[in-house]
């Protein structure tokens, strides 16, 4: 920790009206992990952009090793040693790992592509941080969590100064995680400044050795990690002492309105049973592709392959096609909310009205006063921030956005509402919006299937938490029996219980 | 796995050909001649070195709908000057095409990149331009057989090592585009850009040049497939191969090229090319209306592009620990 590696003075960057970046001063020393924290928006992403050389600077000046840099295109970026790993994974699917790890660089001897030295050199990258899949394979038969790991390697294979890790862990199980920690430190003993960016603050105490604070485009806050804690940080992110993050969940579940037995599919999940009850929030813990959102899809309708048993208000139910789950008084919202939940050139009011365009519907048209109704009795129960009914919904921030996702089932008054991870990349007061929605929800009356991956939220939300494990139902808790680390076992099999990655699976 | 899979279809496409050739040679034994199999081979030469051109267009999510106009305007200038210098060397004239095909492609290639344009709309536009310059240049006059040039006329004829002088051209086209797609890094990139645009710019590929690049190449063989028609033929004239850009997308399709970018091989397409060859040597063979050849051809390319979409829709996801041998 001695000489500056990268200093960023007064840097400024506006997309039209809105200014990104306003005059931010960074400092990264060789030899240092440098998170960098805000909420979603803060100018986290556009700082990366910018130092990546992908979009340009408009202001303000990038020092690198004392030499004042310019980045036109993201080759000057790279060739002067500044190497990013994507939160979303920048991946090519239809070629080998050796080939997404050396693209834009590929390995030459004269003319042409040393195919035998690329293969090797990444190999050797690849063992090194304890990959289980070689550099020939196709990164379409990759995991989601392999993947990053591809992305891991190629920062790897080149001879970085500066290592960006945007939100990398989003996909990674606990144990591949440890790994990833032990990966970030080694960069660090090598001399290299890693920037890294994310969301878990537990990860933020684990790695980092200092921290800077974005918040609206600037930077509110620096100092190090011995001396920060979790409390301030948050403060510093939002602006304001955020105490309550979580309300209280003062409903008690009452009778059951959704029963699910031996619900399965020959590959995604097998035997699922479990109930829920009127008031009641059931939490759906588990890593990214455990099977959760596929059970829900089921629940739906819209997993043709599943087979199970439902009940509703003691009913018989079974629903071919989202439409007969909506009937029987069932809203899913669905996880990724830019593709399958709300529309984003549509304007909010649209948005809201569109999942019971019926109820509007007078004779042959549509009643544009019912409409308008029910968006304004939205955006005041949601509080969500919008200019007008008539912002198009990409207009909003991420976190309005997905008020008006979960506004839009609201407005057919469901009883049973599925909020597949209803906080994924929104921010803090967003998250805290969103939360006090659900307490409210419940409240009233309302069932609420809540999955998630973040386990503070299942925590402090749910009434009972069970636990998915490559797509089986492997622990249930309540309340009163919950603990972090009991959960966290469960869900990534290091209790010891089944599931363990031996060809001769469990299952049938 | 998968790759397997990719593979065995392409060599399943040559296990069809192989089995509709056998078939008509049963009924019509003169099909399996080795003269019949040069004439096929001849007619696929140049619809080989056009589908070459095609396929680096294809692989980076654009589509090249020019390639006939062009070979039509370069066969045209081609006879037009031979025509007028009829002592030229062929030499120059095959430089003269292939410049003249690259310097059309390129032009696509520009408007492309230069102002963010769909490729389908620049080369519709192109294929239209290029075709009308062919009656500006020609005034509509047809060039035949007394008036074309003898080297153009003679290369078609010539025999080099027992094999038809055209498909050696088609040969070395493979082979070119083979090492270029595999062993250089303007090759590889393409496959990359192709697969994930929003991802290339990140890793740095220079994507703007890289397409100015293959509609550049996909010009250029378009010229020396003009020069080869004009020659094969014996005639140059505004209507020529015209239409000829759908056959060639099709052969590509048809060999496992994809439409939606970064998928496909110079073997697939080849085989593409020899299954209209063969498709359209084998109909008027056995009795078959020239109709009826289109139908099959379209056909056959709603099969292969149905076939693609089901290798590529999954069942669910594999989450469930997988136990032993299961479906």
């Amino acid at each position: 920790m001695t000489n500056v590696l990268l200093s960023l003075r007064g840097v400024h960057k506006s997309y039209g009206a809105t200014r990104a970046l306003r005059g931010v001063d960074l400092d990264l020393h060789s030899g240092e992990v440098l998170a960098l924290v805000g909420e979603n928006g803060a100018g986290k992403s556009t700082l990366v952009k910018m130092l990546t050389g992908v979009v340009p600077m408009e202001e303000g000046a990038i020092v690198l090793n004392g030499v004042p840099q310019t980045f036109s295109s993201a080759l000057d970026s790279q060739a002067a040693g500044i190497l990013a790993v994507h939160q979303e994974t920048v991946m090519f699917e239809e070629l080998s790992v050796a080939e997404n790890i050396f693209v834009g660089r590929h390995l030459q001897r004269g003319p042409f592509i040393d195919w035998t030295a690329m293969n090797a050199q990444a190999q050797a990258v690849l063992t090194d941080i304890g990959a289980r899949f070689t550099a020939t394979t196709l990164v379409k038969d990759l995991s989601l969590a392999e993947r990053h790991l591809v992305e891991i390697a190629r920062a790897l294979s080149q001879k970085a100064l500066v290592v960006i890790l945007d939100e990398p862990t989003a996909a990674l199980s606990q144990a591949e995680i440890r790994d990833f920690y032990g990966i970030v430190r080694k960069l660090r003993d090598q001399g290299v400044g890693v920037i890294f960016i994310t969301h878990k603050f537990d990860e933020i105490f684990a790695v980092a050795d200092r921290y800077l604070v974005l918040r609206d485009g600037a930077a509110v806050g620096t100092g190090t990690i011995a001396e920060a804690s979790e409390q301030a940080l948050v403060a510093l992110m939002a602006g304001r002492e955020i105490n309550q993050i979580y309300p209280h969940i003062d409903a008690t579940p009452g009778k059951e309105v959704l029963s699910v037995k031996h619900l399965s599919h020959p590959t995604e999940f097998n035997n699922l049973n479990f109930s829920l009850r009127r008031g009641e929030i059931l939490g759906f813990y588990g890593l990214i592709g455990a099977g959760r959102s596929e059970a829900m899809l089921a629940i739906m309708g819209l997993n043709p392959l599943a087979r199970g048993e439902f009940q509703v208000h003691g009913h018989k139910f079974q629903a071919r096609r989202p439409a007969d789950a909506i009937a029987a008084g069932i809203a899913y919202v669905p996880e990724e909310r830019q593709r399958q939940g709300g529309i984003l050139s549509f304007s909010v009011q649209d948005n809201l009205s569109l999942a019971g365009l019926s109820r509007f519907a007078n004779g042959l048209w549509l009643s544009a006063l019912r409409e308008s109704e029910l968006c304004q009795r939205m955006t005041q129960r949601l509080k969500i921030k919008t200019a007008s009914p008539h912002t198009l919904l990409s207009g909003l921030s991420g976190g309005n956005q997905q008020k008006v996702v979960i506004g839009k089932w609201l407005g057919l008054d469901p009883k049973i509402v599925i909020l597949d991870e209803p906080t994924k990349g929104i921010d803090v007061g967003a998250k805290q919006a969103v939360y006090h929605l659900i307490a409210d929800m419940v409240k009233e009356g309302l069932a609420v299937i809540l999955v998630s991956s973040e386990l503070p939220e299942v925590m402090n939300l749910a009434h009972r938490v069970i636990v998915m494990r490559h797509g089986l139902q492997v622990a249930e808790f309540d309340r009163a029996h919950m603990s972090a680390e009991a959960i966290v076992a469960a869900a990534s099999g290091l209790d010891g219980s089944r599931a363990h990655p031996t060809p001769a699976g469990v299952a049938a | 796995m998968k790759q397997l899979l990719t593979i065995r279809r392409e060599w399943l496409l040559l296990v069809i050909i192989a089995v509709i050739a056998l078939g008509v040679g049963t009924r019509a034994p003169v099909f399996l001649t080795w003269r019949n199999g040069m004439d096929i081979a001849n007619d696929s030469a140049i619809l080989a070195i056009l589908v070459m051109g095609q396929m680096l267009v294809l692989l980076t999510r654009g589509i090249d709908l020019s390639v006939a106009s062009n070979l039509a305007l370069t066969g045209m200038a081609c006879a037009l000057i031979g025509k007028a210098f009829p002592g030229m060397n062929i030499v120059v004239l095959i430089a003269i095409a292939l410049a003249i095909g690259a310097l059309l492609g390129s032009i696509n290639g520009w408007l492309i990149t230069g102002f963010n344009l769909p490729p389908i709309v620049v080369t519709l536009g192109t294929m239209s331009a290029y075709r009308g310059a062919i009656f500006v240049a020609s005034k509509g006059a047809w060039i035949s057989d007394q008036d074309i040039h003898e080297g153009i006329k003679g290369l078609p004829r010539a025999e080099w090592l027992g094999l038809p002088a055209l498909v050696w051209f088609a040969l070395l086209v493979l082979v070119l585009a083979t090492v270029f797609l595999k062993y250089r890094r303007a090759g590889r990139e393409i496959y990359a850009l192709g697969g994930n645009p929003h991802a290339a710019t990140y890793v740095g590929i220079a994507v703007p040049a890289r397409l100015r690049l293959v509609y550049t190449l996909s010009g250029m063989l378009a010229g020396l497939a003009g020069l080869l028609w004009v020659g094969r033929y014996s005639i140059a004239y505004t209507e020529l191969a015209s239409g000829y850009e759908l056959t060639v997308i099709a052969a590509c399709v048809i060999g496992g090229v994809s439409i939606g970018g970064g998928v496909g091989t110079v073997l697939g397409a080849t085989f593409g090319v020899l299954f209209i060859g063969v498709i359209n040597a084998a109909l008027p063979v056995i009795q078959v209306s020239p109709f009826w050849q289109q139908a099959i051809s379209g056909a056959v390319i709603l099969i292969s592009v149905t076939v693609n979409a089901r290798s590529e829709r999954r069942a669910g996801r594999q989450i469930l620990e997988r136990q032993g041998v299961t479906g």
